[in-house]
């Protein structure tokens, strides 16, 4: 278990609970009563902590390495059904971005999402969920599929961005997410967007136009990142926290501005703390979104989501 | 001995008082080429001499395109509100104050309607000076007002780009504003409206991540700079020297997201000659 700075008090008490319990194991003296306070200090200091979060502790708990990636949802709701599609039919398979069809409970979707890695090696292998103009294209292609075919589309995020390569430049990074927008704003049927740790900028919003977007309680979602938003308005690194915050990069702060359409609850600790209770809420809200979605016809469907985005903006005149 | 003595040594005036030549009366292009204003405004802002297109905004393309400059603006009177109470080392609000004052414009767009050529264009332009042409709510919401009069009253639509990216001020609102300004370009496509998009000095970011990038054409004026990442992100990102004309209008053509270069004197004739061709009319003489 990997523990994040402001995690340590949580770190101290299950230690001294272990400690206890090995003693207790160990030795004669009775020490139920001992563990049971140490218990009830570790759950009233896991509450204080987790409910009063920063922005910028939300957005290290959006990038803990325990964190379930798009992978892992995917197997956990889908099981055997999954069957991965691979390529954007042009340049090459991008590894940062996933997509394949599969079932939940009756009903086939079409999911796609970008994969970050676990280790070092695999980190490198999913080039950290950064994206090439081809992982955009690949995700294009089979959201057209599902198009063609009326299956649904669940689009799972996960991206410090779009890759910011020579190559990517080459091959039309912007085009590609320009493209994909595009497409989304008009696609005949349901979408379903879920930010599942970090969703920024544009490397985000490439495959985060939907009906309904949802955001995970521990997760962010803006148009920089606080390190590169510091580093360009503040000239330095060190104003991450502070940016954060200007950002209202939360999905609380993403919800009253009306961006995304509601946020899905955590287990106290967050995703990683009960990965099962986390796979099943968020089948629950896919399954309960599509019935809502799925009563549209294609027309209603399209145009409700072009109004969604038109009233999206604040301005006087 | 000389006639002429200088009396005090060195030079007497106090920087205060040192007399300035008037700003504006020349322009000095980056290879060195001095221009004379005048001489410059008649030449489309390029440079004779070394075909530099000079950076201008929307006044200067809306003279540039539209028939004896005259055009009608739509929506002039948007602005822009600080929602989010976004302070950085300045806040927001005194940064939109300021460029107001600086640019006498009220945000990073203005969007008209008028002849070219003789025929209605709609014209939406991006103005750099306005806090780097960032896309915020009210540049998001122009376009698509500008679109809709578009489809409205079909007359062709084109954008001219020249903007640094997404307004970092707004945070995700101004995310949006390209599945915003997107949503309203599937509109126009659907209605069967030509678009063109003409990306200047400088189109990157959420910019050329929409509305740049979807024109039935996209064009370019020559050199301008066209990316996604800036420059310097990318090569600190990937530790490796960047290829010579990286990301430069005629690097894009050359990898296929530009249709043409054109250089701004032909830039009227061009659109317009496209227009007539897409839409099987008489070609208009130039």
């Amino acid at each position: 278990m990997e523990y994040l700075d402001f995690e340590l008090p949580i770190k101290e008490l299950e230690e001294q609970l272990d400690k206890c319990k090995v003693l207790g194991e160990e030795s004669e003296v009775d020490v139920t009563d001992t563990c049971k306070q140490i218990e009830k200090k570790l759950e009233k200091t896991k509450k204080d902590i987790y409910r009063n979060l920063t922005a910028w502790q939300r957005v290290q708990l959006s990038r803990h390495p325990s964190r379930p990636y798009t992978l892992d949802y995917i197997k956990a709701l889908c099981g055997d059904t999954f069957l991965e599609l691979h390529g954007d039919r042009n340049v090459k398979d991008d590894k940062a971005m996933i997509g394949g069809l599969g079932k939940i409970g009756d009903q086939t979707y079409m999911f796609i999402g970008q994969q970050k890695g676990y280790n070092t090696k695999t980190r490198q292998y999913r080039n950290f969920g950064m994206a090439n103009p081809e992982g955009y294209r690949k995700a294009l292609r089979l959201m057209k599929m599902a198009e063609k075919f009326g299956i649904p589309v669940v689009s799972l995020i996960d991206t410090p961005g779009a890759y910011p390569g020579i190559e990517a430049e080459e091959r039309g990074q912007g085009e590609a997410i320009a493209r994909n927008i595009l497409e989304m704003t008009r696609l005949k049927v349901p979408i379903i967007v879920l930010i599942i740790g970090e969703g920024a900028s544009g490397g985000a919003l490439g495959i985060g136009v939907g009906d309904r977007v949802l955001m995970l309680e521990n997760t962010w979602y803006s148009v920089i990142s606080p390190e590169s938003c510091s580093s360009i308005l503040w000239r330095s690194w060190e104003y991450k926290e502070q940016a954060a915050e200007a950002l209202k990069l939360t999905a609380k702060d993403m919800k009253k501005l009306h961006l995304v359409d509601d946020i899905i609850k955590e287990p106290l600790g967050g995703a990683h703390a009960d990965r099962v209770s986390t796979f099943k809420t968020v089948e629950k809200e896919i399954v309960k979104v599509f019935d809502e979605l799925k009563k549209l016809t294609p027309e209603d469907l399209v145009h409700k989501r072009m109004e969604k985005y038109a009233e999206m903006g604040v301005f006087k005149g | 001995m000389a006639w002429f003595k200088r009396k005090e040594k060195g030079i007497q005036t106090a920087t205060t008082e040192k007399k300035d030549t008037p700003k504006g009366l020349w322009y000095k292009s980056p290879t060195g080429k001095i221009v004379e204003a005048d001489e410059l405004a008649k030449n489309f802002y390029v440079s004779p001499e070394d075909d530099y297109h000079v950076r201008i905004g929307s006044k200067e393309y809306f003279e540039i395109l539209f028939d004896d400059n005259k055009f009608k603006e739509l929506d002039a009177d948007l602005e822009a509100l600080d929602p989010l109470k976004f302070e950085d080392t300045k806040k927001y609000s005194e940064r939109l104050k300021a460029a107001k004052k600086k640019t006498n414009l009220k945000d990073a767009v203005r969007t008209a309607v008028g002849k070219s050529k003789g025929k209605d264009l709609v014209i939406a332009c991006m103005d750099f000076a306005f806090i780097g042409g960032s896309m915020g709510s009210v540049v998001g919401e122009k376009i698509a007002r500008a679109i809709d009069y578009s489809i409205k009253n079909k007359i062709p639509f084109m954008m001219i780009s020249k903007s640094g990216g997404a307004r970092m001020m707004e945070a995700a609102l101004s995310l949006m504003q390209l599945a915003k300004t997107s949503a309203k370009l599937a509109q126009l496509a659907e209605a069967g409206i030509p678009y063109i998009s003409l990306c200047t000095d400088p189109t990157t970011g959420g910019t050329t991540a929409s509305y740049a990038m979807l024109g039935d054409i996209n064009i370019a004026e020559p050199g301008a700079l066209i990316g996604f990442a800036g420059p310097r992100v990318v090569k600190e990102a990937t530790g490796k020297d960047l290829p010579k004309d990286f990301q430069t209008s005629e690097f894009l053509l050359e990898h296929g997201f530009l249709d043409f270069i054109s250089h701004r004197r032909n830039l009227k004739d061009k659109v317009n000659l496209y227009l007539d061709l897409i839409q099987n009319q008489v070609v208009r003489k130039s």
